[in-house]
């Protein structure tokens, strides 16, 4: 890889003050990125979502957001203010959410806000922003662009809710994308077409991504890299294909206590979480 | 101890009139787990709510333990079976505490006892006192299906119908939950009746499986087939791909 990473972080915290002291959300999360796939995992509460809202600037106060380096590529992200943060997000990473029903205005034409994205962006006419949009909802596969371009949120099933979702995200050219569980709401059969477009668009325009999500056999499917996340921490790092070799005790007790068709097993191994894997992981 | 002959529900009346299930018929031995697998849609959870009187069949019989039973039922017909919902946040009442959520069907079935029926619930899902005066807010989401599955098993009743029971829950949580629901089948020989789209799980629970989709059932197969990829149609080969490649969750 020549240049920067595109994405460094050394040393994130997240932390939310409360009563009895701050919760840390995040604590020393150290990894880079290049133009690949990175998977993080790990069950609800362990930080994989505070850690890509960081990434983004999305924390909010009270939440407390800490580092010793976060770049993405030339521009340092730690101390950006509000109005610089406004010329990275959106243009420069992006973000997509689980459920497309919550993420588009339910009041607003699909195209119309995708349309409104490229113009924020780029202060194109209305007729270059409906033609960006056109070309973006080509490009995610939706058959026909000009009848998706009129439809409510409302009007369209959730497959293709999350590609407009896709194509809102990418259209101002992002370098980076954050997919929070981006097909966690979807059917199983209608993940796989939705992962399949995404994997082709980060490849094609040679993006990096990371992919957020609980399902470690989806991520291990789909990523070329894997942190896996307890209580904060990254656990465990390893290449998406070795993640069934993964050797710390959190990563296995999860692999082992899914159910899996072709082993049935009268007992499925319960997780035992060992007070020891909460320690601070010295690196 | 269920059966379901030429099941046929419907929303809508003339011309949007929809059949949700299209003569759906199966039937379900004493002590068995059967399960209903198919995408958003597909018309499973309509058929569990006709076979728990929640919605009226348009046409086709269910029979409970050799009765015939309508949308109509007694409170013995009731009692025979209990329902899990899919998430436990949303099928507790917020501001009741375990114990009122636990008393209210006895109450209801004026049964006696209801103090030792509560803490015998409780224990049975692996709950303790601890937990008989906290609100739903003061549980996990493990925790809170379990008192949703004492609720239900408070009554006695010989059929569970399970809709999406773990798929609100973390994978180590859903793995408690199924031991769980498998040793209460085991201990007091239920009935089970599970909804899912994860092939997985419902290969887990249940011996026989039904595939849903648009409405109607396109193949029976057991836990066995299905593991070993001996499945007939086409859609039941396509979910079984789609399964295979992004399982889990």
């Amino acid at each position: 890889m020549s240049g920067p990473p595109l994405l460094q972080v050394r040393g994130l915290r997240v932390a939310y003050p409360g009563e009895h002291g701050d919760f840390q959300a995040v604590r020393n999360v150290s990894f880079s990125l290049g133009r690949e796939r990175l998977g993080i995992v790990g069950e609800s509460g362990s930080g994989k979502s505070t850690l890509g809202r960081a990434v983004m600037g999305l924390v909010a106060p009270p939440g407390q957001v800490a580092a010793t380096t976060l770049r993405l590529g030339e521009t340092d992200l730690l101390g950006l203010t509000q109005r610089a943060w406004q010329r990275v997000r959106g243009r420069r990473i992006a973000m997509v959410l689980q459920d497309p029903k919550y993420s588009l205005n339910p009041t607003m034409a699909v195209g119309r806000q995708i349309a409104e994205t490229h113009r924020a962006h780029f202060r194109s006419s209305r007729a270059a922003a409906r033609q960006a949009t056109l070309a973006m909802l080509a490009s995610v596969r939706i058959d026909d662009p000009e009848r998706m371009f009129g439809l409510y949120p409302h009007e369209v099933s959730g497959g293709m809710g999350q590609r407009a979702m896709i194509a809102m995200m990418l259209i101002a050219g992002p370098e980076l994308l954050i997919a929070d569980e981006p097909t966690s709401a979807l059917d199983v059969t209608v993940q796989l077409q939705v992962l399949a477009i995404l994997d082709d668009l980060v490849r094609k325009r040679g993006m990096g991504l990371i992919l957020i999500s609980h399902n470690l056999q989806l991520v291990g499917a789909f990523c070329d890299r894997v942190l896996v996340m307890y209580a904060g921490q990254v656990v465990e790092e390893c290449a998406a294909a070795d993640l069934a070799h993964a050797r710390h005790p959190y990563t296995r007790g999860l692999l082992a206590a899914l159910p899996e068709l072709g082993h049935r097993r009268a007992e499925l191994p319960q997780l035992r979480r060992d007070p020891a894997w909460l320690a601070d992981i010295v690196a | 101890m269920i059966a379901l002959d030429c099941l046929t529900v419907s929303y809508g009346a003339g011309a949007a009139r929809v059949n949700a299930a299209h003569d759906v018929s199966f039937a379900v031995a004493p002590g068995e787990a059967f399960g209903l697998v198919g995408e958003s849609g597909s018309g499973k959870s309509t058929v569990l709510r006709a076979i728990a009187g929640l919605v009226a069949p348009a046409a086709g019989q269910i029979a409970l333990a050799g009765q015939p039973v309508g949308p109509r039922r007694s409170r013995a017909e009731r009692r025979l079976l209990q329902m899990v919902f899919q998430d436990p946040y949303g099928s507790l009442h917020p501001q009741q505490t375990v114990d009122r959520i636990l008393s209210e069907p006895v109450a209801i079935h004026r049964l006696d006892r209801p103090g030792r029926r509560v803490a015998t619930a409780l224990r049975e899902v692996g709950l303790g006192d601890e937990h008989r005066f906290r609100f739903p807010h003061q549980l996990s989401g493990g925790q809170r299906q379990r008192v949703a599955i004492a609720r239900a098993l408070i009554l006695q009743p010989r059929i569970l119908l399970l809709d999406e029971p773990t798929s609100a829950l973390d994978v180590s949580v859903q793995a408690e939950i199924l031991n769980l629901l498998s040793r209460l089948r085991r201990e007091h020989g239920l009935t089970m009746l599970m909804v899912s789209h994860d092939l997985a799980v419902i290969a887990h629970l249940c011996e026989r499986i039904a595939v849903m989709t648009r409405g109607e059932v396109v193949e029976t197969t057991t836990a066995d087939a299905l593991a070993e990829g001996r499945v007939r149609h086409p859609y039941t080969q396509e979910l079984l791909r789609s399964n295979r490649r992004v399982a889990g969750g």
